[in-house]
């Protein structure tokens, strides 16, 4: 059977170039980057390359660069290092509502400890006011934490603006940037960002490998002991393959980043507009300009998200519900919820995602067999006909 | 065509995705596609889990909707190259059983989860999944069999071949849009036969031990999982005690609420009599448990609601049956008629020991079933 992958918010697959990139660093260059004779030379120089390439890429220094295994280890050291590091008595953490779980259950974690936090609501748009985040602001505040790009609707958070204003009142700035580096531009100079995380297999990298940039002068206090690795911020023997994984996948990114992004929005929009007018009763979740070129939530009404997925990938379709680490939950998404939708049409929706291999002959492919899965579902949904029912009568 | 098979992780309903997927295999039809009904979190009620102290930690036997038992799902059904989901029916198994055990328990009935289960989930948000991802039919590893009469242009329901592990009863509640869906490939196997095909298929599951208790009570302690419910609920356990009382009416102890009783209960009533004593009738109402001998548990009549015709009768019709009152009931030869609001009134030809409200009667022609309701009410 023909397969499709529309998930590549999920993860992506590693560009051939990568893999090859990588390649040496398993059965020949294995050496442990810390050693001191020439294996280890090998391997050090090669996770050297990765950082400056990583660094590159998000307009950062190379020193400022710390790997780790991927978004939630990011995600985790930067709000647990800063806010333990913190010396005020009383803690306090700015986020949205809208953060990805490995944000939002860190942060929950630390409410647990005693620290405040307080989740900044957005609205419809699933864009945050800048000026929401300005109000939550408390002199015991220890970091501001927004997302860049949100992995369900694909919706941009302003990190300049806020940027801006945590600077202003000098608090640490941390964005979960995981969904948005290597597909759109990401600065942590114009964002004005201290602490950034972001993985590698979500620009078609390996799973495993991701990093956390640290601006110069930041103090962080480590998740784990062990060794004197990446300047004390994270013990354990690097992984150097996927680190070298992570380079090669950011100077792709950096060099396809302009094309790939204005070519992934045409089909992301062909395939939203397809389906708008293919199935009668669909809207898209979150503003429409402000979001990813690879992303679109739809809502089908009436049609259960879980049935459709599974009634999907039957015909060779990979999409998804929402985020992956929360598939089969039988809460609505926190996400979906938080920008209006309500708990049946959050229920209702589906997460289309594209990617740097996408093609147009595959939407179309999708368009011609998604209106169809779409009545079948609603052909068996009692919801459904009642309302036919009730539109006749 | 695409067939939907449920798999729960055992034995059972794994040799039945095996039998069916010999048709993947030699890419014939039906298609086959692997599905496990996520129903209950275990980690809900976390005071369940392995706090008994007596070994029987709920972790130490596979047990429905466990981890564990997903996995082993997943194993089988990669194992067998079925494509496989879980789909998440939690909110809705909540509402549909496990919230009416726990009321059933409250007015002093004896609920049957399971059969209560097997008609609003497992044959009716099951089979609408299925026909969601487009399958028209599914099949089960319930040990019973379907057959379609065309003489009446009926589907019938049938015992097991195997008759120890023959589970018509709880399936009393298919209706016939739901029989012309369904295919149980264990009808006809016996459950050594079953074992000897998941052996000889090398089925990752093929030596895992048979589930026995209710399947979201993980240590078969059902007091406590109510306990442990109604506290999750936030609802106050209102003070339920009353009196347990003897035939002729005297006070002999008091109780902590009628849930913790069950119609024919000797152990556990904590009255020294000399004799052993019965439960034989539990008022809701007057909070009132009433004791007896043995020989007091024994009823001639029982109507039955929300009854379910599997075969054509009509309101008013009545028939010879044996009937079924309890899972390990053996079949007793009974009057049946029909009457009308979806009750049926039977009549045994000689009393039944503890006809116990809450659980279903199940009205059999020989293999067949005829159909069956839950038991009401019970009269002398």
């Amino acid at each position: 059977m023909r397969r499709v992958y529309f998930d590549n918010n999920a993860t992506t697959p590693v560009a051939p170039e990568v893999f090859e990139a990588m390649r040496p660093y398993f059965v020949e260059q294995y050496g442990n980057a810390s050693s001191i004779h020439w294996f280890g030379q090998q391997a050090r120089a090669a996770v050297e390359t990765a950082r400056e390439q990583v660094a590159c890429l998000v307009n950062a220094r190379t020193n400022e660069i710390a790997f780790t295994s991927g978004g939630t280890e990011s995600d985790n050291a930067a709000i647990f290092g800063v806010v333990e590091a913190a010396r005020s008595e009383t803690k306090h953490v700015v986020a949205t509502a809208i953060e990805h779980h490995a944000v939002l259950h860190t942060c929950q974690a630390l409410e647990k400890r005693g620290v405040r936090v307080t989740y900044v609501r957005v609205g419809s748009s699933g864009v945050v006011d800048p000026a929401d985040i300005e109000r939550a602001i408390r002199p015991e505040t220890a970091l501001i934490t927004v997302m860049h790009a949100n992995n369900e609707i694909g919706t941009l958070q302003p990190l300049e603006e806020i940027g801006r204003i945590a600077r202003d009142h000098d608090v640490a700035f941390h964005s979960d940037a995981v969904q948005s580096v290597g597909k759109i531009p990401v600065d942590v100079e114009k964002f004005g960002l201290d602490l950034l995380s972001l993985s590698a297999h979500k620009l078609n990298g390996p799973k495993g490998a991701g990093a956390l940039y640290i601006r110069k002068g930041t103090i962080l206090k480590p998740l784990m002991y062990g060794g004197h690795h990446e300047r004390d911020r994270r013990p354990g023997t690097e992984n150097v393959a996927g680190i070298v994984g992570l380079g090669k996948a950011a100077e792709l990114a950096r060099a396809h980043r302009a094309d790939d992004a204005g070519r992934v929005a045409a089909l992301r929009d062909r395939l939203e507009a397809g389906m708008l007018e293919g199935v009668p009763l669909s809207s898209v979740a979150g503003d429409r300009a402000r979001r990813l070129p690879t992303t679109t939530n739809i809502s089908f009404d009436y049609i259960e998200g879980e049935g459709f997925v599974i009634a999907m990938d039957l015909r060779g379709i990979a999409c998804s519900t929402g985020a992956a680490c929360s598939s089969g939950s039988v809460e609505p998404s926190h996400v979906l919820t938080a920008v209006g939708r309500t708990p049946a049409q959050a229920r209702s929706s589906i997460r289309f995602s594209l990617g740097r291999f996408s093609t147009q002959e595959e939407v179309d492919y999708a368009l011609a067999i998604i209106p169809a899965v779409a009545e079948q579902l609603r052909s068996v949904s009692p919801h459904y006909k009642r309302r036919e029912v009730g539109v006749r009568s | 065509m695409t067939l939907a098979v449920a798999m729960s992780g055992g034995v059972d309903s794994s040799t039945a995705a095996a039998l069916l997927a010999e048709n993947n295999a030699n890419g014939g039809t039906p298609r086959v596609v692997g599905l496990t009904m996520q129903l209950w979190n275990q980690r809900r009620l976390p005071s369940l889990l392995g706090a008994e102290g007596d070994g029987s930690a709920a972790h130490a036997t596979g047990r429905c909707c466990s981890l564990d038992d997903v996995y082993d799902a997943r194993r089988v059904a990669a194992f067998l190259g079925l494509p496989y989901y879980v789909v998440n029916f939690e909110s809705r198994f909540e509402e549909a059983v496990v919230r009416p055990f726990v009321e059933s328990y409250q007015r002093g009935e004896t609920p049957v989860p399971c059969s209560l289960c097997n008609t609003e989930i497992k044959f009716a948000r099951f089979v609408e999944t299925a026909l969601q991802i487009g399958a028209e039919r599914i099949a089960t590893g319930h040990y019973a069999r379907v057959r379609y009469h065309s003489a009446t242009g009926r589907y019938q329901l049938l015992r097991a071949v195997d008759r120890v592990k023959d589970q018509s009863y709880f399936l009393f509640g298919l209706t016939q849009e739901q029989l012309a869906r369904t295919l149980f490939p264990l009808g006809d196997l016996t459950k050594e036969e079953v074992r000897a095909i998941a052996r000889r298929k090398n089925l990752p599951v093929a030596d895992k031990p048979d589930s026995q208790e209710i399947c979201f009570v993980p240590t078969g302690n059902y007091r406590r999982f109510i306990q442990a419910y109604l506290n999750e609920q936030g609802q106050k356990i209102e003070s339920a005690e009353g009196e347990v009382v003897s035939s002729d009416g005297r006070a002999l102890a008091r109780h902590a609420g009628v849930r913790n009783y069950t119609i024919g209960q000797r152990k556990g009533l904590g009255i020294a009599a000399g004799r052993p004593l019965y439960v034989t009738q539990i008022d809701p109402v007057g909070r009132r448990v009433t004791v007896g001998d043995g020989s007091e548990l024994f009823r001639r009549c029982l109507i039955a609601r929300e009854v379910n015709w599997i075969r054509a009768v009509q309101e008013g019709d009545s028939f010879e049956a044996e009937v079924k009152i309890r899972n390990r009931h053996s079949p007793a030869g009974a009057r049946v008629q029909a009457l009308g609001l979806g009750q049926a009134a039977v009549e045994f030809a000689e009393p039944q020991r503890a006809v116990t409200p809450g659980q279903a009667a199940v009205f059999y022609a020989g293999e067949e079933v005829v159909g069956g309701g839950w038991i009401a009410s019970v009269l002398d």
